[in-house]
């Protein structure tokens, strides 16, 4: 039965949830864990209807990362749901070892990434995951923009042989793909095209830059293209030069830390291949705070205003430092 | 291999087959080690481990040594395992979550076939199959790397749950050999709280508890206590034994086999083992303390004791 694609604003957590039971159904082999968090991640979806294959470790995230070693390294399948915080923090040697090193088909469910989890406050709000799990050697790191799309991101990881490190969000957010993606392909696609700007969004953040730049268009007659980069790690970096190469100018956009995030792994690729003014929305030195996840969000300026005014900033800049691409379809 | 610069200097160290070579998979039925043959067996491994450490020049030889007993009667008579298929789905589980004992895992996977005896010889260098501690897209008959300790009883636990939904929990058993490090560490403790909840019956910890870590006895730096007690008290079957008897030793591994519960043997150790000058004491642990002299001591020691043994096994075979 072919899954259901969402119109209303919906959690990104609930498509883990939602694919993992339907992976379930389809393959034998797909084992899920959890650690007392299995009603928020949503595995517990995938819990209730298959309660041989669902392990519920309690509070015990490095058990459970381990367990997961020695399940994929005995034939099957795991998928390891808990909060960011404890998925990429507390147990971040338990994946490094048992699973990343070893190469194994494991795939973490880390949900409530970032600060609009809200009223759990610093404590519970991850900024730092998406940086730790880059630095991890053979790690993938995918954060879905909208329910639809983290549908398919964990629907496809079973098909793909790498460890993986699945990003979801708590609150409910729009949709920015209209029906449920047929893959993610190489992990960044162009959802909006403009010629001026270049706003390149992971997760949550790429709702809010479609806003921003419909803002730059109505006040600014900025002509913004927005790109949602799913697969933050490994980076496909083509489309993203085609972009920088056609704007000149960019600002990326996260609910995560600037140093290590989608900032970092954007402005290297451009470093090195086509050195542009890169802005960055996300994160300073600085830890999560309590509030409704809208309120986190505005707190910190990770927001469609937020962005447009970082756009702002950067296109100040492009008249002065522009340059012909150097990568485009005629550089090859 | 032919990386390391020394081999040459080192030939004389390169492991020889041994004449009396572990019984293949098939003959294990009939041909039962005995306890001689065992303790002979056990002597041969630590012999590699020393070769194998003087060549490295690092690596835990002490550590190696305390469990060689464990790993023996593991190896050569309780682990149903096949070096010719070392994949085989049935196969019994060894997991060396003291991973920093490799050299003795090393020692019984190449006796056994599972790689040829010389590559022991490139332990820890560049370009070598054998990793500091235990990797299993390298080293053949490796279930899974461990190294960092605490891990192993947790990947242990995930393979005896794998065997369970693959229905093979009534012939595949998991054995981990832990050592009293890992006993420190808190995820042990989540995992003899999970092996019980999740009742796995193919489930069997080996403490090698030999009382020494690096900065001192364990009593010194953390002391553990009474580790029957914790693990009794996790709900797990215990028997505590001399980690250097092989009769108790063979005795509590084939009981924990036939336990339908998670079940913990206690054996107690003496860090380096077998070779008298550096048997319970502090200092060794992870040093570079195989000096050439000390090796060549330990071999003569362990070479005098292997000779023993095996004219012993001699006779005993003329008188029958």
């Amino acid at each position: 039965m072919p899954a259901e694609a969402k119109t209303e604003p919906t959690a990104t957590r609930a498509a883990y949830g939602d694919a993992l039971a339907d992976l379930g159904e389809q393959h034998d082999d797909v084992v899920a864990l959890d650690a007392d968090l299995a009603v928020s991640t949503q595995a517990m979806k995938f819990g209730k209807k298959f309660p041989d294959r669902f392990f519920n470790v309690g509070a015990a995230e490095a058990n459970m990362m381990s367990m997961a070693c020695g399940l994929a390294a005995t034939g099957k399948v795991p998928y390891c749901s808990t909060f960011a915080i404890f998925a990429a923090g507390r147990a971040y040697d338990q994946v490094r070892l048992g699973i990343a090193h070893n190469r194994l088909r494991v795939r973490i469910g880390a949900s409530h990434g970032g600060v609009s989890l809200g009223e759990d406050g610093a404590s519970h709000q991850m900024i730092e995951d998406i940086a730790l799990m880059r630095a991890m050697p053979r790690m993938t790191v995918v954060a879905p923009a909208d329910y639809n799309q983290a549908y398919r991101a964990t629907a496809e990881s079973y098909e793909r042989e790498e460890p993986m490190y699945l990003r979801f969000g708590r609150p409910a957010t729009p949709i920015v793909y209209e029906d449920i993606p047929e893959t993610l392909g190489d992990g960044v696609d162009v959802v909006r095209e403009g010629k001026d700007i270049s706003l390149i969004a992971t997760g949550h953040m790429v709702w809010r830059a479609m806003e921003a730049a419909e803002s730059l268009e109505a006040e600014d007659g900025v002509e913004a293209e927005v790109l949602n980069v799913s697969i933050i790690k490994p980076l496909h970096s083509e489309t993203i030069l085609e972009s920088l190469g056609k704007t000149g100018v960019g600002v990326t956009a996260e609910e995560h830390r600037v140093v290590g995030g989608l900032a970092d792994a954007v402005r290297q690729v451009a470093a090195e291949q086509h050195p542009v003014p890169i802005f960055a929305v996300g994160m300073g030195d600085e830890f999560g705070i309590s509030g409704t996840g809208e309120a986190c969000m505005e707190h910190f300026g990770l927001t469609a205003r937020g962005i447009a005014d970082r756009a702002r900033e950067a296109l100040v800049l492009k008249p002065i430092v522009s340059r012909p691409p150097l990568f485009g379809p005629e550089w090859t | 291999m032919a990386s390391n610069a020394n081999l040459a200097a080192v030939r004389h160290l390169t492991p020889v087959p041994d004449p009396k070579p572990p019984p293949r998979l098939a003959e294990r039925g009939e041909a039962q080690p005995s306890i001689a043959e065992l303790e002979r067996w056990a002597t041969l491994l630590r012999l590699d481990c020393v070769r194998m450490l003087a060549v490295a020049k690092s690596g835990h030889l002490d550590s190696s040594l305390s469990a060689a007993d464990v790993v023996t009667a593991l190896y050569y008579r309780v682990l149903r395992h096949d070096p010719d298929n070392p994949d085989w789905p049935e196969r019994d589980r060894f997991v060396l979550c003291k991973g920093h004992a490799a050299p003795i895992q090393y020692a019984a996977l190449a006796q056994h076939g599972y790689f040829p005896l010389e590559d022991l010889m490139g332990l820890r260098q560049i370009g070598a199959q054998l990793q500091g501690h235990p990797d299993m897209h390298r080293t053949a008959g490796v279930e899974v790397s461990t190294g960092s300790l605490g891990q192993g009883l947790s990947m242990c636990l995930g393979i005896a749950l794998a065997l369970r939904l693959d229905g093979l929990d009534a012939t595949s058993h998991v054995f981990g050999v832990l050592s009293d490090g890992d006993c420190q560490e808190g995820q042990t403790w989540e995992a003899a709280t999970a092996a019980v909840h999740f009742g796995v019956p193919n489930l069997t910890a080996i403490v090698d508890y030999n009382h020494l870590q690096t900065d001192g006895t364990t009593e010194e730096v953390m002391d553990i206590g009474d580790m029957r007690a914790k693990f009794e008290s996790f709900g797990w079957d215990t028997v505590e034994i001399d980690g250097h008897d092989m009769e108790e030793v063979l005795e509590a591994l084939e009981r924990s086999r036939t336990v339908r519960k998670p079940a913990a043997i206690i054996a107690q150790t003496t860090k380096g083992k077998g070779v008298s000058t550096m048997e319970g004491r502090f200092g060794f642990h992870g040093k570079a303390a195989v000096s050439p002299e000390f090796a060549a001591e330990a071999m003569e020691e362990l070479t005098a004791r292997l000779e023993h043994q095996t004219k012993a096994l001699q006779s005993t075979r003329d008188d029958s």
